[in-house]
């Protein structure tokens, strides 16, 4: 009998997988379903003895079976876009069943955490230090300084709380990684709760997520005695994109409105329900198992440039033709990104610009291409690595109106505690439309005569975007979070790169 | 039972969870469609809370709302990735198609981004759209 394996991520779902997997149940094949490559524009992607066939549809399934079909990519392994990659927290990616607690142990799962429970706390924290992990979920802080933190910190219990709030446009590899390998999520997270003194664990998930949802509960249920007495619960998001900042995050798990705490105190001083917590990323955690296996901490440091160290799951998405999962070592170029990996825009005309980062993320024109993958190379350029997602943009693409997007995307989201973010998003928004307007002459209330100090004449385009560049300052500057606080990041280079697109 | 007394049972058997406010929530809109004044009077009663912090964390969330909408929603992802796969495209047909028999609600982000356009009809999950296939998928709902 012929076994045939298909992935059941969520993706893979979206773009028909159940249909191919029944049609080659009723030709007679047993099915087994398995996590992504992450090759999503072969998905629905089969598996035959180590050759795939990709992208399917039901009626392709007769011609697979018969060794005549053209959807033949050859062996998965040896495809350009997985032998190029440095797989680490992916490792497992196409290759297990999601759930499958044998093929978990069988491909080295639990070791870490079997390894640190004979492991004193500050070793442990010794050895994350040492790997030079950083944070995946946007900001880079480095782990072992984190772990060390609420290590040393007093209070009657801690927690470890996942973020998995994954709300940026153009990132997914948390939804992978928890869809497709969620015990290495549950490893990493017992193993900071193991370091730090943790007894109770949270993941939590955005509620546009309901696959990952019921494969952690299903995860969390048979990997009970694993990671016992570390005790793992799934909270559920309610569609807000601000709980991701790891503060209104402890808000939403605490059942209050999503809103910014301002810091100090840390979340690793004061956190969840005022406890010491360690507050991660999904890849943050899932990258920790290999991290904590004899040697894993000097590997993971060997591997990237500068100080971003070890791998990156690099989301490739937008009008991109080999979009993704690229998971690889940090010093990777867009040029190689886009063109070498990514094979150009899926439309086939010219990339115009690309936004790393999510919605917070700067616009990146084709002259700074060469840039390397790196929390400082970027930040140096007035961008952002964030969850790592990019996003492809070609010719098509107008970039004012993106920039008027990030406005707006701010005014829906912002928290609404301070006003720069509140006010100066919808007034960003006024402002773009005004500026494609020409200017515009003082309105009905300016004009009154008891308006003194309201101007009366004509405000120039020029003045207008004087004006839009005093926004962003107040912005940058003047904001609590980096929603309020990075919003002109997309703006101002969408501005400076491409300001025909503000006439 | 009464809705009322349904509430209350849900509140209940959230009882020794740790902040279980969004719990109760999500299930009183899974199963009544809403989140109303009165769940809200209930709720506030059940926890020990004031209605206005219940009304204040209820009216925060996008996914909770103060009416129920009876309509089938179809969720459309409209942020950048999916922009720029031309989902503003097929926004328009898509509105004609739904009309006011269809909810078609604006999201930002499916984590579909690589295949988009993308959307969302409770746990069922479309990519690759075009203007046929969404407004299809429009006229079926
Ligand atoms: C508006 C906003 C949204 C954020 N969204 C996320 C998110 O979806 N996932 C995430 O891991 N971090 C997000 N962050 C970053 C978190 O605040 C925090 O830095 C992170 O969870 C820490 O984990 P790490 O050390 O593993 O990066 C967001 C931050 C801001 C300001
Ligand atoms: S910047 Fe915006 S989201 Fe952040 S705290 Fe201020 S109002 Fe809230
Ligand atoms: S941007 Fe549409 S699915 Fe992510």
């Amino acid at each position: 009998m012929t076994l045939v394996r298909i992935s059941d991520d969520a993706l893979a779902l979206a773009c028909g997988a159940d249909a191919v997997a029944a049609a080659f149940v009723a030709a007679s094949c047993t099915v087994e379903r398995v996590s992504s490559w992450g090759m999503h524009w072969l998905e629905p992607l089969a598996e035959i003895d180590g050759i795939g066939f990709g992208p399917l549809f039901p009626e392709d399934v007769a011609a697979v079976l018969a060794g005549t079909s053209d959807k033949r990519i050859g062996a998965i392994a040896d495809h350009p876009f997985i032998k190029r990659q440095q797989r680490l927290t992916f490792a497992r990616a196409g290759k297990t069943r999601p759930l499958s607690l044998d093929d978990y142990a069988d491909t080295g799962g639990w070791s870490a955490l079997k390894r640190v429970k004979s492991m004193a706390s500050p070793e442990i924290v010794a050895e994350v230090a040492h790997s030079g992990l950083r944070g995946r979920g946007g900001a880079g802080f480095p782990a072992g300084i984190k772990w060390r933190t609420v290590l040393e910190a007093q209070g009657p219990r801690k927690y470890v709380v996942c973020n998995a709030d994954e709300g940026d446009s153009g990132t997914f590899a948390d939804r992978m990684l928890m869809e497709g390998d969620p015990f290495q999520l549950l490893e990493g997270m017992a193993i900071a709760a193991q370091a730090v003194g943790a007894q109770q664990g949270y993941i939590y998930v955005r509620s546009e997520y309901p696959h990952a949802i019921s494969k952690l509960n299903a995860a969390i249920e048979l990997a009970r005695e694993h990671i016992a007495p570390f005790r793992i619960e799934v909270r559920v998001g309610a569609g807000a994109y601000v709980c991701g900042e790891e503060t209104a995050l402890l808000n939403s798990i605490e059942g209050k409105r999503g809103e910014v705490r301002a810091k100090p105190p840390l979340p690793a001083h004061e956190g969840l329900f005022g406890c010491p917590t360690v507050v991660h990323n999904v890849l943050t955690l899932a990258a920790i198992p290999h991290i904590m296996v004899p040697g894993g901490a000097s590997r993971y440091d060997s591997l990237g440039i500068d100080r971003s160290k070890g791998t990156m799951p690099i989301q490739l998405a937008g009008n991109i033709r080999h979009g993704g999962l690229f998971e690889t070592a940090f010093g990777i170029t867009l040029n190689e990104l886009i063109h070498d990996i990514g094979g150009g825009t899926a439309s086939g005309r010219p990339v115009k610009g690309v936004q790393v980062g999510g919605p917070l993320g700067a616009y990146i024109h084709p002259s700074q291409f060469d840039l390397p993958f790196d929390y400082e190379a970027y930040a140096g350029a007035d961008a952002l690595i964030g969850h790592g997602g990019v996003v492809v943009f070609d010719d098509r693409a107008n970039m004012g109106a993106l920039a008027r997007f990030a406005f707006q995307f701010c005014a829906a989201e912002s928290c609404g505690k301070c006003t720069p973010c509140r006010i100066g998003s919808t007034r960003g928004v006024e402002l773009i439309d005004r500026i494609w307007a020409g200017g515009r002459d003082a309105d009905a209330v300016e004009a009154l005569a008891q308006m003194h100090n309201a101007r009366k004449d004509r405000r120039s385009r020029d003045e207008d975007l004087q004006l839009l560049e005093d926004l962003c300052e107040t912005m940058q500057f003047g904001s609590l979070c980096a929603l309020g606080g990075f919003t002109p990041y997309p703006v101002r280079s969408a501005l400076k790169h491409w300001p025909e697109d503000f006439t | 039972m009464t809705r009322a007394a349904r509430i209350v049972e849900i509140c209940v058997s959230h009882r020794g969870r740790e902040g279980p406010l969004l719990l109760i929530l999500h299930d009183v809109q899974c199963e009544f469609g809403c989140v109303d004044a009165e769940a809200e009077r209930v709720i506030a009663h059940e926890l020990n809370l004031s209605r206005a912090e219940v009304h204040g964390v209820v009216s925060f969330y996008h996914d909770f709302s103060a009416e129920p909408d009876p309509r089938p929603c179809i969720e459309l992802c409209r942020a950048e990735a999916c922009q720029a796969r031309g989902v503003e495209e097929l926004v328009a047909s898509a509105e004609a198609a739904a009309g006011e028999r269809v909810r078609l609600k604006t999201v930002y982000c499916l984590g579909l981004c690589s295949v988009g356009p993308a959307a969302r009809i409770g746990d069922r999950l479309h990519a690759r759209l075009n203007t046929a296939a969404l407004v299809k998928l429009v006229q079926s709902a």
